[in-house]
């Protein structure tokens, strides 16, 4: 009997996966659920290309409308799944569809995390997830002069510039002492806030908001902000409701292993979603990046296709705002020790992050080769000297495969 | 519109219309060419569309910006005279014609 794959979610993860098991010779049913009523489409460049009017509708579209037909995937556009029966392998729509499955693949990615002010919920602030709410935020770009950014994370930031680039007057509101400071070192996180300001943004950080009005935002040391668009990002959690709710174990995520199956054998968790130990960052975490999504949807398929191959990719993330283009490689969590290539002046150098001596992560600023030799080294767990780091006449190359 | 032929690593062509100002990664991608990843989405932050482009249409190609330069040096296939990542060529009525090739990795 030819076996059924469902698949819940068509971000990365999801889409790949349905990809994936095809060129790998499946030739069961694939069903690919999403709740949203367009085509699959990217997520990355909402935030970029598409709100900076670079990139169509179109353009950020996974594939042709045609590949879902083409490749036999029955792709159930703005079905919401309301239910997994893991014991009876099978799944309800909300529209009392029931879906039976032999494996059944959780890519929910996350969900924003909501604004809440003294206990109250903010409602008149605007949330980047899905293409609805791009659209909607298009829309409102245009009628607006005066944009407040909550949260001076990747999103945020991504948006901040963008609107600046538009004309608009922007400021940035940050409770932390420094910009995108969970993720970044204040050597970067430095170089973006001196950009942000060159080009016109206002940044406050360690800034506490008392309340939010229709049309401005106060904060508690009593300026009033005029506002007539509130973007926010800050922050997410993992869409584990329905995995939760069927006796999957979550924690912070779902909970997978190596090869990204959860505690029910035939349902695996893949990307923004699940989380796993992470042999690059040496912790259980959730990573919110394609590469991740991408990475452990071919790992669920394999296993699915009794070729398993563990998870075991350098996780590397990146984002662009105005000419600075910053990549990341492996985790930069938890390091002793740093050392520069490049000009750190000129806004072009690296950061290479070690532990025990041994290289962990690389953060590049606008040297893009620095970042494709870095997930080299990484995988391979080679670790240049930090007279080779900082020589710019080595090509990494030479070290590595 | 523009008329594109996609030759995968296997020898597989593929002849296909794009509209003027699609990228070639974004042609490929739509269309179902096997081997080009575009991992990134068109930013030019992964060199995972890597192309070899026919000789005959180098020149009238938009200019390499420093950035594609030096993500086409980390590219996992081997890098030629006719290298370019996917994301970065935007298809103009001059291109009509154009011939690209999958290298046999990304």
């Amino acid at each position: 009997m030819k076996q059924k794959v469902v698949i819940i979610g068509t971000g990365h993860g999801g889409i790949q996966a349905a990809s994936s098991l095809r060129e790998e010779g499946f030739e069961g049913e694939i069903v690919l659920i999403s709740d949203e009523k367009e085509m699959p489409y990217q997520k990355p460049p909402l935030s970029k290309g598409f709100l900076q009017d670079k990139q169509t509708e179109d353009a950020i579209l996974f594939r042709s409308v045609n590949f879902y037909q083409n490749n036999n995937i029955d792709l159930r556009l703005g079905a919401k799944v309301c239910k997994i029966e893991p014991n009876n392998c099978q799944i309800s729509l909300e529209n009392g569809e029931i879906i039976s499955y032999n494996f059944l693949i959780i890519a929910t990615g996350t969900s924003n995390r909501k604004l809440i002010i003294d206990g109250k919920l903010v409602e008149n602030v605007y949330f980047l997830r899905n293409l609805v709410d791009a659209k909607n935020i298009q829309q409102k770009l245009k009628e607006s002069q005066n944009i407040v950014v909550i949260g001076g994370g990747f999103i945020g930031l991504e948006l901040a510039a963008l609107s600046i680039e538009k004309g608009k007057n922007v400021t940035v509101i940050e409770a932390q002492s420094r910009l995108m400071e969970r993720v970044l070192p204040a050597i970067v996180s430095n170089v973006f806030y001196e950009t942000h300001q060159q080009n016109g943004v206002r940044i406050l950080l360690q800034t506490a908001i008392e309340n939010i009005t229709t049309n401005e935002v106060i904060l508690k040391n009593g300026e009033n902000i005029k506002a007539d668009l509130i973007l926010a990002g800050i922050g997410v959690i993992p869409e584990t409701s329905l995995a939760s709710e069927a006796g999957i174990a979550c924690e912070n995520g779902v909970l997978v292993n190596e090869f990204q199956q959860t505690n029910f054998s035939n349902i695996y968790a893949i990307g923004d979603c699940a989380n796993h130990f992470n042999a690059f960052a040496n912790k259980n975490l959730r990573l919110e990046s394609v590469q991740n999504a991408v990475d452990q949807a071919k790992v669920a398929v394999n296993h699915i296709l009794g070729k398993p191959q563990p998870y075991h990719t350098v996780p590397w993330f990146w984002t662009n705002q105005y000419h600075l283009k910053l990549q990341m490689a492996g985790i930069n969590s938890d390091y002793d020790e740093t050392h520069f290539r490049g000009d750190i002046e000129g806004q072009k150098f690296s950061v290479f992050y070690y532990k025990n001596q041994k290289l962990v992560a690389v953060d590049s600023l606008n040297r893009p080769a620095d970042h494709l030799a870095a997930r080299k080294l990484i995988q391979n767990g080679i670790s240049p000297t930090f007279e080779q780091v900082a020589d710019l006449a080595l090509k990494f190359g030479e070290l590595c495969c | 519109m523009p008329q594109i032929t996609y030759i995968e690593n296997n020898g597989t062509e593929h002849q296909v219309e794009l509209p003027l100002g699609a990228t070639l990664m974004e042609g490929a991608v739509q269309n179902d060419i096997k081997g080009i990843v575009a991992e990134c989405g068109g930013s030019c932050m992964c060199a995972t569309c890597h192309v070899y482009i026919d000789d005959k249409f180098l020149d009238l190609l938009p200019e390499m910006e420093e950035e594609e330069d030096e993500m086409l040096d980390g590219a996992n296939a081997e890098r030629r005279e006719n290298s370019r990542l996917g994301c970065q060529v935007r298809i103009s009525k001059q291109l009509d014609g154009i011939i690209v090739r999958i290298p046999e990795k990304q």
